[in-house]
């Protein structure tokens, strides 16, 4: 059982929690533009990492608020928590990680306090690049 | 029904060759389905000099780990084609191996627990049937009369309702099958190589030509990618992606006991499915952890739950003992279907995505993915699992449809 530390709440079982898979995925900027395979890539294809992965969660129990984590999927360690809309932080991941994860500034979940986002990226198949 | 005596294994198995330089084609996972092409490969299309690589030890990863559940039952009628020929092939390949695996059709039921399970359920016989897939509906005291220890009272938050049944399911020694099917390929040629990672491929444009591996550079013509939950990381060496998920999903077994259970139940509703193994452990299984695992291993209280489903069930289980649980990597796909075909990578192809319920495919995945590899074009039977399929939406969408059990 993951003691995952909901950012409002504290730690918490993991019970308390669903998951929402990889973050970061925004949804596209210009929807009747795509073509069927960069539709399939927004619907189907999601990062599959081994190793650091930054992922969404929500805590059902608790608060209801969405957030983000970095998490090992190897290890399971927790690394970083971090509220939607928040850049995905600096964690023991090559720098190239950042540059092709796009944040969620269309994302219809809630943002929390201050969502100063970066600029979302322009693509939603960018690899994340990152980590095995 | 009574506890088997093992048979005797054969004198020999397999070599442990070096690898070579070059092969004709090299199939990446000595698991269960990298095995079967291989003996596919070898025997019906004539390719010897191949390879299987394993990184680990031979049929180490999900091949022994899962509950070794074999039935094709399946809605929709792709998947009841592709799985119902496993089945075929199930029944006689031990005489065809030369190897008594094991293979026990005692059957597999599915039970149905609420109004909406049992529609569901009638409607998957009667697809069933049409796709010439034995299939019954049993009522709640057919039920007992097959199962006697399941517990079907009203007084259970799920009451048994009834359940589906297929008399020719059943399970197999999941490593004799392995064994088996690496002793013919070793018989008719192959190299079965273990130890050996896989850390990278060489490409002539968009062309594989080789493999690099932890012992040494083999260059190749083709390359069958058979590493279920580590194929999204392959596929990222080779620079394609595959829309697949990795997910720790867990089994346990109870220490061993006097034969008590004559069938394999599935129940997805309260989502637990057991068998009796051979020996006389108790064999259970439930769905993956919820998130994103490369661990081979999940959290208890996935674990917890299944066991209260269990309990509820099978009361006579409240005194057994969980003796070991171990986890597998399971490569799911949205619409829980397989992907079998080629890759946007030359003469690089994949077999992957059967998620929680590959074991039971393993000969149908192996006859088709051989004849993919070697012909370059699909069998009729994995024609409808390409990779594509996700760009034109024709999903074989089988989540909730197939009693699969996620």
């Amino acid at each position: 059982m993951l003691l995952i530390p909901c950012p409002n709440c504290g730690p918490r079982d993991e019970t308390e929690f669903h998951y929402g898979g990889q973050a970061h995925v925004a949804y596209p900027e210009n929807p009747n533009e795509l073509n069927d395979r960069e539709w399939a890539e927004y619907l189907f294809y999601r990062e599959n990492t081994k190793g650091t992965f930054a992922e969404r969660w929500v805590h059902s129990t608790g608060c209801r608020q969405w957030f983000n984590m970095v998490r090992d999927t190897v290890t399971y360690d927790i690394q970083a928590v971090y509220q939607m809309g928040s850049p995905r932080p600096a964690t023991a991941v090559p720098a190239a990680a950042e540059s092709g994860t796009a944040t969620t500034a269309a994302n219809s979940t809630i943002t929390l306090g201050d969502a100063a986002s970066s600029t979302p990226a322009s693509s939603i198949s960018a690899p994340e690049g990152a980590t095995k | 029904m009574s506890t088997h005596q093992l048979p005797e294994h054969p004198e020999f198995l397999w070599h442990n060759p070096e690898p070579k330089s070059s092969y004709d084609a090299v199939i990446v996972g000595g698991g269960g389905h990298g095995l079967a092409t291989a003996y596919f490969l070898a025997k019906n299309h004539g390719m010897t000099n191949i390879a299987v690589l394993e990184k680990g030890w031979l049929a180490g990863g999900n091949m022994a780990r899962n509950t070794t559940i074999i039935r094709s039952n399946y809605l929709w009628d792709e998947s009841a084609a592709i799985y119902e020929h496993a089945l075929k092939l199930w029944e006689v390949l031990p005489e065809e191996l030369e190897y008594d695996f094991l293979f026990s059709q005692r059957g597999v039921m599915n039970l149905a627990h609420t109004l909406g399970d049992v529609r569901e359920s009638v409607r998957r016989v009667g697809a069933n049937k049409l796709n010439g897939v034995d299939a019954e509906w049993l009522d709640p005291q057919q039920v007992k009369e097959l199962c006697p220890i399941l517990n079907i009272s009203d007084n259970i938050r799920y009451p048994v309702m009834g359940a589906t049944y297929q008399p020719r399911a059943g399970i197999a020694k999941h490593d004799h099958v392995a064994w088996a099917f690496a002793r013919k390929c070793d018989e008719m040629g192959v190299d079965i190589i273990q130890n050996c990672e896989v850390t990278g491929f060489l490409k002539d444009g968009n062309r594989v030509v080789g493999v690099k591996t932890n012992r040494g550079t083999i260059n190749t013509e083709k390359v069958g990618l058979c590493a279920a939950g580590h194929s999204s990381v392959l596929a990222e060496m080779a620079g394609f992606r595959l829309p697949i998920q990795s997910h720790p999903l867990q089994a346990l077994v109870s220490e061993l006991h006097e034969p008590v259970h004559p069938t394999v139940v599935m129940s997805n509703h309260v989502h637990v499915y057991v068998s009796q193994a051979h020996k006389g452990e108790l064999v259970m299984g439930a769905g993956v952890d919820s998130y994103n695992g490369y661990g081979q291993r999940g959290s208890f209280h996935v674990i917890e739950h299944q066991m209260a489903a269990a309990v509820e069930l099978f009361p006579i289980f409240a005194r057994a003992h969980v003796l070991r649980t171990w986890g597998g990597i399971v490569d799911t796909t949205l619409d829980a279907s397989p992907i079998v075909g080629t890759t946007p990578v030359e003469n690089m192809f994949v077999n992957c995505g059967w998620g929680t319920g590959g074991f039971k495919g393993t000969p149908a995945a192996g006859l088709t993915f051989a004849h993919t590899i070697a012909t370059g074009a699909p069998h009729k039977l994995n024609k409808p699992f390409a990779l594509e399929r996700f760009e034109t939406g024709a999903l074989i969408d089988e989540h909730g449809a197939a009693a699969v059990a996620h």
